[in-house]
Formats: structure tokens, sequence, C-alpha cells
């Protein structure tokens, strides 16, 4: 595990990017940068990320990007690793920085191609579970009830679930995270950048504007989500499954903090019917019935 | 040492990209296009080429693929046809856009529906303004050469812009010919490795492709416009040193046959241009002071090589295998744009011919040109679009 003492102390996301205050998604670029460190390429698509860390002649970055139109980050990835592998560089790592409507939406295409190639590069969606960019219109990501400005009375579908599309293609390192818990994801995305081949980590970025709450809950709303178990933490590394405290702790259903907690702090969730809750409720145990039959598993692989 | 081969113009492409060194190609098959990317996989997989082949799901990944080697780099080539080129739209524009010197052979198909595999150029005239140098070919050495030309022109620092080699399915693509190739050293000695003056690069980190604001945008746009300016500069340099070099070539940007002295010069693109010649020869055994003029760049169009060709000329019969519908066939609109502002122009007529790979025939010019001539003893262009061979 790693430690707070042994994240380096240079800063590879400077200051007067143009996030939003409280923004989850730059907490997750900065602990990535520290974590990979300055020998990373950033490919990043149409999203959050591709607007609030540059806007010419500057840039907030201090690893190089390659921003690239909304479907293609998988694909143009692909590109920078054959070219870096042709050209004989080694000890690069070559990260696709998405947003969850560039990855479970438009992106999908790419990314399940790169990952059938084998392509030797981490993704990593961050997920705000909704196309924040734009102005917050619902996503293949948004959770169930949640309100986004195209689906003003609450979304009528669940959420996707892409970790677990990206574990079938069996690709050797799959991994959620939150910002919440730090430790955890630098320490999977070092995980991943020790690995050959594609690694998928999905992200859960809480959004103050998107979700409406107040700006300076973000580390709450992502623990809240996982204490409730509507976002868990785990890992399939070479197709078993594991899950990651505090979600290891979880799978006892009276472990899990009620989810009206999580509902309550954000505006995106305040229409809901009481049937909206019940069924939320239904999905999370049955999701966690599946995390269940896969711990059991974990000797098999599920890919 | 020179190699003479008979091969198909789809094989020829892909030879061609070897010869070029291209280290990345990420493509993806359509007909007539497939047999460009069977040949590179072979010569990949075969180790006759030291190069990588992207398998991509698709060509909008395709291109995103090359963008990504190209500022990555590497030397990059891809190949398509018609839905995928226009499935690549967004991606060419990017690739422009970006500034990167990608080769892509187009092997010409109609568009869809209804499903039509064979020529015509509909898929890569309808990608005119995207910012990619366009060549249009007419034999499979014409193949070779200009793509390694392309290379040439696009890897230079004052153009640093894209380029589709463009050639007709079936008629150029599934049809063998004999062809040169030159010897390798010496197409090393002309085409040097790829030496990108921008490049994702750790040690020098750089943010390619960030927002940039209207205050900035149209600097950006005109570096582009500049660059295109330059790139017709040096397309006829190029042609020349290569001519010089390797013994073939092509007069720039425009082919011409018999101009000279001509009243009247047909204008055509691609394969169409090859039987122009010879619609010429029929026609001058007749007495008909007739030439024909192939234009083999599309983008940067040459206007200034259209003017002088037909200054001496009384009328031009304009051939396109393609028609912009609520207008003409682009070839027609950008001959009279050319002329415009110049005094006593010839009169035009356009023929639209050859859609979706039907047969153009030495006859069918040679009726275009009569039919040509007839308005120039009227002093009247009765029609100024006509559709060819059309049932009744």
């Amino acid at each position: 595990m790693v430690t707070l003492k042994e994240l380096p102390k240079e800063e590879y996301f400077y200051p007067g990017h143009v996030a939003c205050t409280g923004c989850g998604a730059v907490i997750a670029i900065r602990l990535a940068q520290k974590a990979l460190g300055p020998k990373t390429v950033f490919v990043i698509p149409a999203c959050c990320s591709s607007v609030l860390h540059s806007a010419f002649p500057f840039s907030a970055f201090a690893t190089p990007c390659l921003n690239i139109a909304f479907e293609a980050a998988a694909a143009a990835a692909s590109g920078v690793v054959s070219a870096y592998e042709t050209r004989g560089l080694k000890n690069i790592t070559v990260l696709a920085w998405a947003g969850d409507g560039g990855t479970v939406d438009i992106g999908l295409q790419a990314l399940s191609g790169a990952a059938e190639r084998g392509t030797n590069f981490i993704y990593v969606c961050y997920d705000n579970e909704a196309y924040g960019n734009t102005g917050f219109q619902r996503s293949g990501s948004s959770p169930f009830g949640s309100r986004t400005t195209t689906t003003p009375t609450g979304k009528r579908e669940h959420k996707k679930d892409v970790p677990m599309i990206m574990a079938a293609h069996g690709i050797p390192y799959v991994a959620t995270a939150c910002v919440s818990y730090p430790l955890d994801f630098v320490a999977k995305l070092r995980k991943a950048k020790e690995m050959v081949g594609t690694k998928y980590i999905q992200v859960l970025t809480p959004c103050p504007p998107g979700w409406r709450y107040s700006t300076e809950k973000t580390i709450e709303m992502g623990r809240l989500a996982v204490q409730t178990g509507i976002w868990a933490l785990y890992e399939i590394e070479h197709g078993r499954f594991k899950l990651n405290p505090p979600s290891s702790t979880l799978t006892d259903k009276t472990k899990r903090k009620p989810i009206e907690e999580y509902l309550k702090e954000q505006g995106r969730f305040n229409q809901l019917a009481p049937e909206d809750v019940s069924e939320l409720k239904r999905w999370i145990d049955e999701t966690w019935e599946k995390y269940k039959r896969l711990q059991l598993n974990n000797q098999t692989n599920i890919s | 040492m020179t190699q003479v081969i008979v091969e198909t113009g789809n094989r020829v492409a892909g030879l061609a990209c070897k010869a070029a060194r291209a280290k990345v190609i990420a493509a993806y098959p359509i007909t007539p296009q497939t047999t460009v990317v069977e040949q590179i996989a072979e010569l990949v997989e075969g180790g006759k080429m030291d190069a990588q082949y992207i398998r991509v799901e698709s060509e909008h990944s395709a291109m995103a693929a090359c963008i990504g080697a190209a500022v990555g780099g590497a030397r990059t080539f891809t190949a398509t046809s018609a839905h995928g080129l226009a499935l690549m739209h967004e991606m060419l524009h990017w690739a422009s856009a970006a500034r990167l010197p990608i080769v892509m052979a187009v092997v010409n198909r109609a568009m869809g529906p209804p499903w039509n595999i064979w020529a015509d150029f509909s898929d890569s005239l309808s990608q005119r303004d995207t910012g990619w140098i366009q060549f249009y070919c007419a034999d499979n050495q014409e193949i070779f050469d200009t793509i390694i030309q392309a290379y040439k022109l696009c890897e230079d620092k004052r153009v640093f812009m894209p380029a589709m080699v463009c050639f007709e399915g079936f008629i150029l693509s599934h049809t063998s010919m004999p062809i040169k190739i030159p010897d390798q050293k010496e197409i090393d000695d002309f085409l040097p490795p790829y030496n990108p003056p921008w490049l994702l690069d750790v040690d020098n980190p750089v943010t390619h492709g960030s927002i940039v604001y209207p205050e900035w945008y149209m600097e950006f746009r005109y570096f582009m416009y500049e660059a295109m300016e330059n790139a017709r500069k040096l397309i006829p340099e190029i042609d020349k040193e290569y001519g010089k070099r390797f013994g073939f070539k092509y007069g720039g940007h425009v082919e011409k046959y018999r101009c000279e002295d001509a009243d009247l010069i047909i204008l055509s693109m691609g394969t169409i241009g090859s039987e122009a010649k010879l619609a010429v020869d029929n026609l001058r055994h007749r007495g008909h002071k007739v030439g024909a003029a192939r234009v083999r760049v599309f983008r940067p169009f040459p206007n200034d090589e259209i003017v002088n060709l037909t200054k001496n000329a009384q009328m031009l019969t304009i051939i396109d295998r393609q028609v912009s519908y609520g207008m003409e066939g682009p070839l027609h609109t950008e001959v009279k744009a050319s002329l415009y502002s110049n005094q006593d122009s010839p009169l035009t007529t356009g023929f639209i011919a050859g859609l979706g790979g039907r047969d153009v025939t030495v006859q069918d010019i040679e009726r275009m040109v009569e039919k040509s001539f007839k308005y120039l003893q009227a002093g009247k262009v009765e029609k100024e679009v006509e559709w060819v061979g059309l049932r009744e």
C-alpha cells in the first residue's frame, strides 16, 4: 500500500487551470500525475479535462498532452504507443484520460478496439456521471433517478457497468477507484503502470455543479458513494476479482450506510419518489450480490 | 536497383508505403481498398517491412491512430474508400489542423445508397475543405510516384499538411500494369527520415491542440492557408526533382497533352484524363485542334495553371466524375472560378460522366467534344451541365 509520505512532492498540475471549485476530476488528475510521474503522456478527448487544463497559449500541465476528438482517445493513444514502440522509446506511460461520456458512450468502440488489440496503455475514465463539460446532460454512466439537463425528471435507466465490460475483454487489469480514497487510486495507477497490455481504471469524481452539492463536500460525497455501496472499490487482476477497503468490508448489507444519506446531500436526487429510492436500493443489493459471487469465485478467472 | 514489376494499383500503393518507410500504418478494410491493407499486413508480418500495422476497428479510429502516431514521431500511412473516408471526416479536419503530414491512399468509390463499390470521386471531393492536399492519379506508376512525392511535400516544414493520393477503384486498384520501382537507396536519398518540428515528447512537455479563443483562432487557420500556398509552389518543384532522379514527370499540377495550339481543351481528372488523350489523337486525326489537360492536384487548386493553359483556347470541355447537387461538377466550378477574373476567357461546358463506375469511353469523350464544338460555332453554350449516357 502506498502511504501519503511516499507521494512525490513535485506538482505536475500547476495553478491556473479553469476547473470549477471543488472539482473531483482535478483531484484525480493531480493524483494520477503524482502516481505516474513526468514520463507520462496524456491523451485527452473532449471532456471537462480538455477545457480546464489549458487555454492557448497557457497550459497547467507539466506532462505532455495530446487533445483529441470526443470518441477517439483510445485510438489516438494506440497511435502514440505504436509510434513510441517503433522509435524504440521505453518507459513512457501512455495514459488516455477521458470522461464518462467519452468512455462509456461515444468512445466505447475505440476503447473496446484498443483493449481487444492489447494496446499497451492505461485508460482512465474519470466518472462524474454525466456530460459535465456541456452542462451536465445524461450519460450511460448517470445513475438511476439522477436529474440531468436531459433527464429533467430523473433518469429511468441504471448506470452502465463499463468496468465489467472491460473485464470481459480479458485485459490484465481493471479497477475502480474514487478520489476520496487517494492512496487506493494511486496504488492502482502504479500497479497498472507496471503491467503490460491494456489497463482500465474508472475513478469516481464527484462534481459539485452537476451533482448539486456544496463545493467543500467533494471528498465527503465520494466517501458516501463508497460507504453506501452505490460505488464500490475493486480490482480485477488477470481476471481475479477483489474488493478493496473499505468496500471489502461492505458485503454484509447491514454494514453499508443507508443510501438516503448519499441522496439527500445532492440536488440531482431531490425529486426522487419513494419507489425510485426503493429501485435504487434493489439495484445496489443486486450489484453487491454480484460482487459477492465474484469474490467467492475469485479462484476462477471471470474473463 | 530499379525493378520492373507488373502489379495492381492497390499493391503498388502498398509498395510505395513500404518504399517510403512508413513506420505506423492504421487502417480498416473497405472495398475496393482492401488489397492495400492486405499487402501491408503481408509485408509487416513477413518481416519485409519494418513497421507496425494497427488493425483498428473503424476508419475513424484509423485516422485517430495516425494522428497519435504522427505526433508521436512516426511516419504514418493509411488507406480507405468511400464510406470509410466519410466516417473519417472529423479526424481529417483534426489531422490537417494539428498540422500532421499523414499520407493516405484514397481508392475512389461512389457513396451509397444505393450500394455501389465502383469508381467516382464523390468520396474524396466531398472532403475538399478539410485541409488535405489532394492528388489524383491516372496510372499505377503515378500512384507509386505520387505517394513518395506526397511524403516529400507534406513533410516539408513550409507545408506540414496531410495529403490524399486518390485513384479510381477497380479501374486502377485492381488492374495490373507494369511499373518501375526505383532503387531503395535512391528513394531514401530523396526522402530522408521523418523529422517533425513538433512532437509529443516527455522531455519537452507541450499541450497539443488546447482550446484557442477567438482572438487567436484565425491565426491558426491563416497558417494552414499559407501552408497550402507553399504547397502550391512546391508541387511542381518536387515533381521536377523526382523526374530528374527517377525519370517520371507529371507536369506538376496539370498534365498537358497537345494543348499548345488547341482551340478546345478537355479538362478532367484521373483515368478519364488518359482516355481523353486517345480522344485528342482521334479528333486531331479528323482535323480538330484539340488538347487534353488532366488536373492532378485538386487542392491546392492550380488556378494560375488553368489560366495559362487556356489562354489561347476558345472552348473548354470539362468532365466531372462527381456532381455537387444543386450546382454542377466540382472541377467545372473550380475551373470557372479560376477564369473569372481573366478577360477573354474561353467558353466552358460541363459533362457529368462515369458515376458509380459507369464506363467513360474514348467515343463518349469524342461526342462531348463534338457537342462542345457546336456550342463554340454557335457562340453560345446551350447546356452548361449535361449528364452523359443517361438512360432515356
